[in-house]
C-alpha cells in the first residue's frame, strides 16, 4: 500500500488500567498461609515457600546459605541421590535460594505430578539431616565455584561495595573468604535449621493452575508441624561503616574496572521509596537512561551501565554499576558525577519524564504478566507484610511525580558527599 | 500445544500469528536468516555488530528505542551461529507502533557514522567483558577453530578477532544490509490477545511495500568427516584446571537430532543425571560437570565441560569422563532412565509456553529450520526414541577420531 506515512507515528494509548488478580488466601491448620495466584494457560504450578532464614539470623558467616544449599542432600526417609531421582524422574524443579534476609524452596511442576512430588518437599523442609559427607562435597565445590566467581570484577565489586556501605561485620555487608566455607560443620547447620526455619514464619505462594484440592494435598504434607524451639537471640556487635568514601580495589591485569558508586538508604516501606524508583529510572533504570545515553550510546565506554535501589527488611540501598574499559574509567566516572549534577541542577524535561512513566508502567504490566511474574512480584509485597494495594500506589505514584519532585529527591538524596565510590581493577 | 495460522505477504515476508487471550501484553519476534555463519571469513563479528547498528535509527525514526519506551514497550536482540532475532513485548493497545517500528528498520536504516563508531566501541568493549576479562572466557575462542576447519563455524559470533571489528567500515556494513536485511529472509510472529485478521491488515499495511530483494543462496562449504582425535593445552591465569571436549553431531533437523539431545539428558541433566552422581558426587572428581548439545541448525557439537576438584590430575579426570562415555555406548539404558529423560522433556516443552514471548520467538525458529507445525510435533517424536537409537548415536558420535579437547590449565 503507498499509501501509508511513515513519518507519522501510529497513536499510542497509555497504559492506563491494570488489572490484578488479587489471590485468595487460605491457611493451613497450622496457620501457614497460602496465597493462591490463578493465573496463566499452562498445567503447571510453582509453589514458593518463604522463610526468615537469610543471612541476617546467622551467627558464622555462610551458615544460612549452607543450611538452605543442603535442605535436599540428604533427609530422615531420603539420600541426596533418592531425592535427586524423585524430583527429576516427574520433571519438577526443586530450587533452594537464600538472601540476606530470607530463604526460599521453590517447586515448579506439571500438576499431574504434584501428589508425587509434594512428600519429598516434605522431608526436605522439616526433616533434613545435613549428612557430613555431603557438606564435604558442597563445601569444596561451592568453595571452588566461590574462587572462580572471586576472579570476576563485577562480583568482587558487588561484595566490596556492600562491605564498604554497611560495614565489616554486618551481617549486610560481610566479606566471603574462602576458607570461611572450611569452618562450616554440619552442626551448625543442624542448629540454624532448627532455630530459624519455623512454622510460624512459613508463607506459601502458589501460581499457576491451581488445583481443586491443593489446600488438602498442602494440608497433609506440611499442616501438622509445629515450631519445637525459638529463635537464638544474635547478640548483633555492628560496627558502622567507616568514613573512607573513594576506594580503589586492586584486581591486576584487569581490561576493565568493575565500579560501583551509591549509598546505604532504606527499604520500600519508606514514604520515598516509589518516588525515588522513578528517579532511579532516569538515572539508570532503563535502555534511554542518562548513563546509558552518554556513556555508552555516546561514548561507547562500556556495554552496560545502569542503577537500582534495593530494599531490604533491615535497610536498602541505591548503587550505580557497570564495566569499563580500564584507560576510560575516570572518565566514565567522572560523567556519572556530571549526570547527578544536572539531574540535581535543572528539571527533567516533560517529554522525557513522560517516557520514563510510561515505560515504568509497561515494565510493570510485564512484571504482573504470568505466572512466574506475578509470584516473584507477590513475593516481594508478602515479604514486608504488604499486598497488592502497594501496587496501586506505586502505579499512582509514577503517573503523579513531578519534575520538581525529582529534582529535589535528587538533592536530597544523590549529595556527592553522601555517595561511595568503589573501583576494581588495575 | 500451540495453536497458530500463518500467512505470507507477496514479498516473501511470512508471518505467524499465535492467539493468547490471558495476557494484556503482545510480544514481536522478527527473525533474520543470517547469522556468524554467513560472514567472510577476513569479516567476522559484522552479524553481530549489525544487531547493534540495527538500533542506531531507521530512515524515518531516529531512535529505536524511544517510541517503544513512550509506549511502555522493551526489547533486546541475539545473534548467534544461525539466526539474529529481534524481539519486543508491549501493550496489546499499542501494538501498530511495533509494525512501525520494525517495518522501518527492514526498509532503511540510517547508517550513521557516528553510530558505527560507537556501536564498534560498545562491541569492543563487550569483547573484553564476556571473552576476556572473565576467567575461562576465551574457550570458544580456543574450542570453535580446534572442531572446525572449514565451516564458519570455526569463528565465534563475536568475531575471530578484534582487529575485524575495528576495521569495519561503513561501506561493508550497508552490503551487508542489502544482502540480509529483506522480507523475503524473515520470519515475523505475532503472539498475544490479537486476531489474525488485524494482524493481516497491519502486516500487509506496514511491510507490504518493502520490495524484495534476490534470497541469499547459502553456499557453505561443509566440514570434512573428522579423521583423527585434536587436542589443545592451554595455560592461563585461572583458578582451576578444566577440560572440553567437542564431538561433531547431526544437524538441527536430522532426525538422530532427538536421539543425541536425551543422550545428554541422561548424562547430564538434573542432579540424578550420570555424570552429577558419579564424577562429582561418588568420585569427586570435578566440582562442576555438563554435556550438552549446540543446537545449531548444520552439523553442530556435543559438549562435554568439567571442572576439576584442585589435586585431581587431568589423566584421572579424563578416563573417568571416558569411562561414563564408553558406558553408554555400551550398556543400554533401563526404562526408568529412559521415561525420566522423556517425563523431563514433556515438563520443559510445558513450562516453554508459559510466556508469550517464549513462544513468539520458538515460532519464528521452527519455521526458520523447518516448519512452525514442528513444534508440536517435537514431543512425540521424543516419546518415540528408543534404548536401540540411543545405543546406535551414542557410538556414532562417542567415536575418539570424531573428538576435540582442550585442557584448558592453571598457570
Amino acid at each position: 500500500m503507498k499509501g501509508i506515512n511513515r513519518n507519522i507515528q501510529p497513536n499510542i494509548n497509555l497504559v492506563d488500567r491494570i488489572d490484578f488478580n488479587q489471590p485468595e488466601i487460605s491457611t493451613l491448620d497450622n496457620g501457614i498461609p497460602v496465597y493462591q495466584l490463578q493465573t496463566g494457560t499452562q498445567d503447571i504450578v510453582k509453589l514458593e515457600f518463604i522463610f526468615e532464614a537469610g543471612n541476617w539470623f546467622e551467627e558464622k558467616k555462610l551458615v544460612a546459605w549452607f543450611t538452605n544449599k543442603m535442605l535436599k542432600e540428604g533427609t530422615r526417609k531420603y539420600s541426596a541421590g533418592q531425592i535427586a531421582e524423585k524430583i527429576d524422574y516427574y520433571g519438577a524443579h526443586l530450587e533452594l535460594t537464600s538472601d540476606k534476609d530470607m530463604a526460599y524452596v521453590t517447586l515448579y511442576t506439571l500438576n499431574k505430578h504434584l501428589s508425587d512430588v509434594l512428600p519429598v518437599v516434605e522431608e526436605v523442609l522439616f526433616h533434613p539431616t545435613f549428612p557430613e559427607n555431603e557438606l564435604a562435597i558442597k563445601i569444596q565445590n561451592k568453595k571452588q565455584e566461590y574462587i572462580v566467581n572471586s576472579e570476576k570484577v563485577r562480583n568482587l565489586a558487588r561484595w566490596k561495595f556492600n562491605e564498604l556501605i554497611f560495614g565489616e561485620t554486618h551481617p549486610y555487608g560481610r566479606f566471603i573468604n574462602p576458607d570461611d566455607y572450611n569452618a562450616v560443620y554440619q552442626d551448625d547447620l543442624i542448629d540454624f535449621h532448627q532455630h530459624n526455619y519455623f512454622v510460624k514464619d512459613c508463607k506459601i505462594i502458589a501460581a499457576g493452575k491451581i488445583r481443586k484440592d491443593l489446600l488438602p494435598i498442602l494440608n497433609n504434607c506440611f499442616g501438622t508441624y509445629s515450631d519445637q524451639f525459638e529463635r537464638n537471640t544474635n547478640n548483633r556487635n555492628l560496627i558502622e561503616p567507616g568514613n573512607l568514601h573513594i576506594v580503589h580495589f586492586i584486581k591486576e591485569n584487569a581490561l576493565q574496572s568493575a565500579i560501583r558508586i551509591g549509598k546505604k538508604l532504606f527499604n520500600k516501606k519508606h514514604p520515598d521509596f516509589l518516588k525515588l524508583n522513578v528517579l532511579n529510572t532516569i538515572i539508570g533504570g532503563y535502555f534511554g537512561s542518562r548513563l546509558m545515553t552518554n556513556i555508552r550510546e555516546d561514548k561507547g565506554y562500556t556495554y552496560g551501565i545502569g542503577s537500582a535501589i534495593v530494599s531490604m527488611q533491615h535497610s536498602g540501598y541505591f548503587f550505580i554499576a557497570s564495566e569499563i574499559g580500564t584507560e576510560v574509567t575516570q572518565n566514565a566516572i567522572d560523567e556519572i558525577y556530571r549526570e547527578i549534577d544536572v539531574l540535581q541542577n535543572e528539571k527533567v524535561p516533560e517529554s522525557e519524564l513522560n517516557l520514563v512513566k510510561n515505560y515504568m508502567l509497561g515494565s510493570f504490566l510485564r512484571s504482573i504478566d504470568g505466572p512466574f511474574a506475578l509470584s516473584e512480584s507477590f513475593k516481594g509485597l508478602v515479604e514486608y507484610g504488604l499486598d497488592f494495594n502497594y501496587l496501586k500506589s506505586f502505579v499512582n505514584i509514577v503517573k503523579q511525580t513531578n519534575a520538581d519532585e525529582i529534582q529535589l529527591l535528587a538533592q536530597r538524596y544523590l549529595d556527592r558527599n553522601s555517595l561511595f565510590e568503589l573501583k576494581v581493577g588495575s | 500445544m500451540i495453536d497458530f495460522d500463518k500467512f505470507e505477504l507477496n514479498n516473501g515476508l511470512k508471518v505467524i500469528v499465535h492467539q493468547d487471550t490471558s495476557t494484556p501484553i503482545v510480544a514481536m519476534n522478527i527473525l533474520y536468516d543470517v547469522g556468524s555463519r554467513d560472514e567472510d571469513p577476513d569479516k567476522t563479528g559484522f552479524a553481530h555488530l549489525f544487531e547493534h547498528l540495527m538500533f542506531g535509527g531507521s530512515e524515518n525514526i531516529p531512535k529505536y528505542d524511544v517510541p517503544l519506551e513512550n509506549a511502555g514497550g522493551e526489547n533486546n536482540a541475539f545473534t548467534n551461529n544461525d539466526i539474529t532475532n529481534y524481539y519486543l513485548t508491549i501493550p496489546k493497545q499499542n501494538m501498530e507502533l511495533a509494525f512501525w517500528l520494525e517495518s522501518d528498520r527492514m526498509l532503511q536504516l540510517a547508517f550513521s557514522e557516528k553510530s558505527l563508531e560507537v556501536q564498534r566501541n560498545v562491541v569492543i568493549e563487550e569483547f573484553k567483558q564476556s571473552y576476556l576479562n572473565q576467567p575461562y572466557g576465551d574457550i570458544w575462542l580456543l574450542l570453535r577453530p580446534l572442531a572446525y576447519k572449514l565451516h564458519p563455524y570455526q569463528w565465534t559470533t563475536i568475531g575471530k578477532d578484534i582487529s575485524h571489528i575495528e576495521n569495519a567500515t561503513r561501506k561493508d556494513v550497508k552490503a551487508f544490509y542489502r544482502k540480509f536485511y529483506n522480507p523475503n529472509n524473515a520470519i515475523l510472529t505475532v503472539a498475544g490477545d490479537i486476531e489474525l485478521k488485524e494482524i493481516e491488515k497491519l502486516a500487509q499495511k506496514w511491510f507490504g511495500s518493502i520490495e524484495s530483494f534476490p534470497k541469499h543462496e547459502r553456499n557453505l562449504p561443509l566440514e570434512p568427516k573428522q579423521l583423527e582425535q585434536r587436542h589443545l593445552r592451554v595455560k592461563r591465569n585461572v583458578p582451576f584446571d578444566s577440560i572440553y571436549k567437542a564431538y561433531h553431531m547431526c544437524k538441527r533437523t536430522d532426525e538422530d537430532y532427538y536421539t543425541t539431545d536425551l543422550i545428554s539428558d541422561i548424562l547430564s541433566n538434573g542432579n540424578s543425571s550420570r555424570l552429577h552422581s558419579k564424577l562429582v558426587k561418588e568420585k569427586r572428581l570435578f566440582s562442576k560437570i555438563n554435556a550438552y548439545i549446540s543446537g545449531d541448525i548444520d552439523n553442530g557439537l556435543f559438549i562435554f565441560t568439567g571442572k576439576l576438584v584442585k589435586g585431581v590430575s587431568m589423566e584421572e579426570a579424563e578416563e573417568a569422563l571416558n569411562d561414563e562415555i564408553e558406558n553408554i555406548k555400551l550398556h543400554e539404558i533401563n526404562g526408568i532412565e529412559l521415561e525420566k529423560v522423556k517425563n523431563k522433556i514433556e515438563s520443559t516443552i510445558e513450562f516453554s509456553e508459559v510466556n508469550v514471548l517464549d513462544k513468539a520467538m520458538n515460532l519464528a525458529y521452527f519455521e526458520l529450520i523447518s516448519d512452525a507445525d514442528l513444534i508440536n510435533e517435537e514431543i512425540s517424536i521424543y516419546n518415540n526414541v528408543s534404548k536401540q537409537n540411543i545405543i546406535k548415536v551414542a557410538n556414532e558420535v562417542f567415536n575418539n577420531n570424531n573428538c576435540s579437547t582442550l585442557y584448558y590449565l592453571a598457570n
